[in-house]
């Protein structure tokens, strides 16, 4: 086997580590059905995968083939990706434990969309980032509908795989007419060809389509409108991986098409772009602000989130890479701690015959007074959510803010103030509930034992590297930096 | 370190306090009290060793303390404190403060003992780190972060509205109103850091090197609005006052006594350290808007204030007013003037919180704050009114109060500057007279709505008030250890508002 071949084996090898872990859990689960066993084979594959992962970066870039790169960008991606799919697992090992069906066959999917992630976070070429998306989603349909027999789940699932089929039509569309019209899939080779001839309206529309296809799945307005319905009627530990890993991968896709291909030349496209990012922000913020169920207002508040990202987007330059790492980075660790809690409040499984999870608000009032830990990590994640001092997500929004005044973009600033401003209002009402004493009221509990199983102590892990990194940012940034700038 | 630790023990005394809940209501409450003095005897021990009559050399800060350590090199962000005469007196009415507040809670929290002083410590910690940070990161980080638990306090102990209005309503609005201005600030701090990175190729946020920034005209004066309408909020000015009476009305008692002892204060301090010598010649354009604004306020808080039913809103309202005389004596950025503003700082807190802990006191008796079943408590209570009068007296500023010696300093300081605003600034103080009289009239003279003598004083709450009337009346004759101690920081932010009227009355 030749040197170079050797390299991009190794390079490549979480992603195949990953593969192999599914073949695994699969003859596993053909042999004997051990829920327990089966999350740990799970588990021990992602870590050996994050291992690899992390011993492959002394590589250095490395090409896979024509149609993969794995490179600092793709590794950053990887290793959250990674990290989302153990959390997701930890999580999904406690919820579905009170569930009656066939469990094992969750952490399968859950694998192969990890796999779909990791291929998407490398991809240079559309054929990659049509698999990687497709990877990614199909497995999300199973996952999302998991739990059939509760009519929200199968509304999920159904909803994000009808209009998923919907976007994938504008993605290949998409890659159809830029195809026809520069004769070539790589991401570099279009940008040249954008650049020559990037008034071509086949290519512009071409282009248009591919943003259509991708921006559904990052829910940006006005490709939204599956989210709070998904978010609403997904288990827990589903909702949590389309939250977390499912929306990094893409919208690194994204960044990568934005930093080769797409750097559109025309201002006319940072002003659209600018344009969507406001009305994202606004949007998604204006409709959390009266929902009554929390894991549609996350929902909303995810929208709202990649609203602000966007603005690193338009930017595309200086601080730009480096605020999407670091905002990446915070936006992941705080929805694990907000879903987790969501989730382990829900476990075990439940059927209900409606939506099992408890999304309802006022199951989650006075929970301080019965889980005060379990609520300082659901706080400490709302807190981060609104960008409070002290806590990650400042620094994610503090990025946000530097890049658009170092472009001078000051609407866009403008805006993140004004969202996050009507943001802070449903935060601060999901906090206060919190806290809040009504005796009477319905109540849901996490189990007593929440905090020494796997999943609850992922969450308190999450919610310590809240306030660590809000307290000394310095070692989060200094990676990402090294990444970028890279 | 001295000047870590003083950050630092308030976060750890409220951690404590939260465990302590175990043992008992008793253990937090003292572990409280205990925390605050320590904070309190600190200062006290730094006033006394140190000196600050330092001359000030030019425009540079003398910084009796200074701490700094790496942060966030990135950024060339620092943890950096630093102390001066100015720093010191807030920080210690803050130990001052926190002591009472804690004391005035003592029979008014009864619920969630341990998790009330978590909150109430931790905002003594914020706003002891606003005053100690000359990093404009680290600044902006202790300002945004008090906001958090003064919500806690508002929205899980405060009472329900006279007129239905709930606490959670209030607690939000008074968030939402500082989150975003704040968040106006860290845009400007942002525009700073990055037009000093364009001149001089450095990320900086220290406020030594920031102190020097080129900016063009337009920038600075965007920039200066910027750090103006944060600042302003909390102040507050006139027409972004809007979270104020609310806050009030609904806070505990503890929440009102830190909400207009301390954190309104943090705004005068921000403007007196950050927005007049960052931009010093946009400011002095600004002068006249600012106050122009200071006298509405003073107007319309009086006026309002005249018109209140509810107790709380109606100091509140006072608050507002007073603040107005804040603003005006910033503004007028003569020595005088500056030293009035901080004696009247320091006076206001006193009589602001004198008043709200009276009111808390009578809510205690009464169950009500609504001014209409009061009347008459002059005979029913015993000892508490008169400590009213003294107060009421205090707040309308006569003589022998450390009020009078802060608003005429301040008076007589912006009348070279700017002498119309001072005449009708004067005529604020005829209102003040107003709504004081309306006070006592309505509260404790008139017809009594009953008979039964109501609980006197107890000795907590006797020796809480006297101690407050003993300051008031101790800086009302004799201020002197106040205006030395901040003699130097204010010559300081004088030498910069004068080099900026030089310099644009050389470009004219």
């Amino acid at each position: 086997m030749s040197h170079a071949a050797m390299m991009a084996l190794m390079a490549i090898s979480p992603l195949i580590l990953v593969c192999l872990t599914v073949i695994v859990v699969m003859l596993s689960i053909a042999w004997k059905r051990n829920h327990t066993l089966n999350a740990i084979v799970t588990a021990v594959g992602l870590n050996v995968a994050l291992l690899a992962l992390l011993f492959g970066w002394s590589l250095g870039p490395v090409d896979v083939t024509s149609v993969l790169v794995v490179d600092d960008l793709s590794r950053f991606g990887a290793v959250l990706v990674l990290m989302s799919t153990l959390a997701c697992v930890t999580l999904a090992h406690h919820y579905l434990e009170g569930y009656e069906g066939p469990r094992d066959e969750f952490y399968l999917l859950l694998l192969s969309a990890a796999a779909g992630g990791l291929v998407l976070v490398s991809a240079r070429h559309m054929t990659t980032l049509f698999f990687g998306i497709e990877l990614l989603s199909m497995p999300l349909f199973g996952m999302l509908a998991y739990t059939f027999r509760d009519r929200g789940a199968l509304e999920s699932g159904i909803k994000y795989m009808v209009l998923s089929a919907a976007a994938t039509a504008f993605l290949l569309f998409g890659m159809a007419l830029l195809y026809a019209v520069t004769g070539t899939l790589d991401f570099a080779e279009l940008g040249e060809a954008l650049s020559v001839s990037g008034n071509d309206p086949w290519l512009l529309a071409g282009a248009g389509m591919l943003l259509v296809g991708l921006a559904f799945k990052l829910s940006i307005v006005p490709f939204h409108l599956w989210t709070p319905d998904v978010y609403q009627g997904g288990p827990g530990p589903a909702t949590t991986f389309l939250a977390t890993a499912s929306k990094v991968a893409v919208f690194l896709v994204l960044l990568r098409l934005f930093q080769s291909t797409l750097a559109f030349h025309e201002n006319w496209w940072h002003d659209l772009l600018a344009v969507i990012a406001v009305i994202t922000m606004l949007v998604g913020n204006l409709l959390a602000l009266t929902q009554n169920d929390l894991k549609r207002l996350l929902g909303y508040s995810s929208i709202a989130h990649f609203g602000y990202l966007l603005v690193a987007l338009v930017v595309n330059e200086g601080l730009a890479v480096e605020t999407v790492g670091v905002y990446l980075v915070t936006y992941v660790l705080t929805t694990l701690g907000a879903f987790g809690v969501v989730t382990l409040v829900s476990s075990p499984y439940v059927a209900t015959g409606g939506t099992a999870d408890a999304s309802p608000l006022h199951h989650y009032r006075g929970l301080f007074w019965r889980r005060p830990y379990l609520t300082a990590v659901m706080t400490v994640s709302m807190l981060s959510l609104a960008g409070i001092p002290f806590t990650a997500g400042f620094i994610g929004k503090f990025y946000i803010i530097a890049v658009g005044v170092e472009a001078h973009r000051w609407w866009l600033v403008g805006s993140v103030v004004v969202g996050s401003a009507i943001g802070l209002y449903y935060y601060l009402r999901v906090m206060v509930t919190l806290f809040l004493h009504e005796p009477g009221m319905q109540r849901r509990d996490a189990r007593h034992d929440w905090a020494e199983r796997a999943g609850g102590m992922v969450v308190l892990g999450v919610a310590t590297l809240i306030i660590l990194l809000g307290l000394y940012p310095t070692p989060m940034i200094d990676w990402v930096s090294w990444v970028a700038g890279s | 370190m001295t000047l870590v630790w003083l950050i630092l023990i308030p976060f750890i005394g409220g951690l404590l306090c939260w465990q302590a809940e175990r043992f008992g209501d008793r253990a937090p409450r003292w572990i409280a009290l205990g925390t605050m003095l320590l904070e309190l005897v600190m200062v006290l021990g730094l006033w006394v060793s140190s000196d600050f009559s330092l001359p000030a050399q030019g425009a540079t800060n003398a910084w009796t303390l200074e701490w700094q350590a790496d942060w966030i090199p990135r950024f060339g962000i620092q943890v950096h404190l630093a102390i001066d005469g100015l720093s010191l007196l807030m920080i210690a009415l803050t130990g001052l403060l926190g002591a009472m507040a804690v004391v005035c809670s003592w029979k008014e929290i009864v619920r969630r003992v341990g998790f009330f002083h978590l909150n109430l410590l931790w905002i003594l910690g914020g706003v002891v780190g606003v005053f100690l940070a000359i990093d404009l990161f680290l600044f902006f980080l202790f300002w945004e972060m008090m906001l958090v638990p003064m919500y806690f306090l508002i929205a899980l102990w405060g009472h329900s509205g006279s007129q239905g209005s709930s606490r959670i309503g209030a607690a939000t609005k008074f968030f939402i109103y500082t989150q975003a201005s704040g968040l106006l600030m860290l845009i400007a701090i942002l525009g700073l850091v990055f037009a000093h990175h364009a001149a001089t190729g450095d990320y900086t946020f220290a406020y030594a090197d920031l102190l020097n920034t080129p900016l063009s005209e337009t920038t600075a004066w965007w920039l200066m609005l910027g750090f103006f309408v944060a600042f302003a909020v909390k102040l507050p000015v006139v027409p972004l006052h809007g979270w104020l009476p609310d806050a009030h009305a609904q806070a505990p008692t503890a929440g009102s006594v830190d909400l207009a002892g301390i954190l309104l204060k943090t705004a005068a301090y921000g403007m007196l350290r950050f927005a007049l010598p960052l931009f010093p010649e946009a400011s002095q354009a600004f002068a006249p808007v600012a106050m122009t604004l200071g006298l509405i306020g003073i107007f319309y808080g009086a006026i309002l204030a005249c018109g209140q039913r509810d107790l709380k809103r109606l100091i509140a309202y006072t608050s507002i007013s007073h603040m107005g005389f804040v603003l005006i004596g910033i503004y007028a950025g003569t020595e005088l003037a500056l030293q009035g503003v901080v004696a009247l700082m320091v006076a206001h807190a006193f009589s602001a919180a004198g008043l709200f802990i009276l009111s808390g006191q009578l809510y205690e008796r009464l169950h009500t704050r609504d001014m209409r079943q009061m009347g008459g408590l002059w005979g029913r209570i015993r000892g508490l009114p008169g400590f009213a009068l003294v107060f009421v007296a205090a707040s309308l500023g006569l003589p022998g109060t450390a009020n009078f010696v802060g608003e005429f300093m301040v008076m007589f300081g912006a009348f070279g500057v700017a002498p119309w605003v001072v005449v009708i600034a004067s005529a604020g103080l005829i209102l003040a007279a107003v709504y004081s009289l309306f006070i006592m009239q309505r509260v404790y003279y008139g017809p009594p709505a009953e008979e039964t003598p109501l609980a006197g004083l107890d000795r907590r709450e006797t020796v809480l008030l006297f101690g407050i009337v003993a300051l008031v009346v101790f800086f009302g004759i004799y201020p002197q250890p106040l205006l030395d101690t901040s003699a130097g920081a204010m010559q300081v932010v004088q030498h910069s508002v004068q080099q900026a009227g030089a310099m644009m009355g050389g470009s004219q």
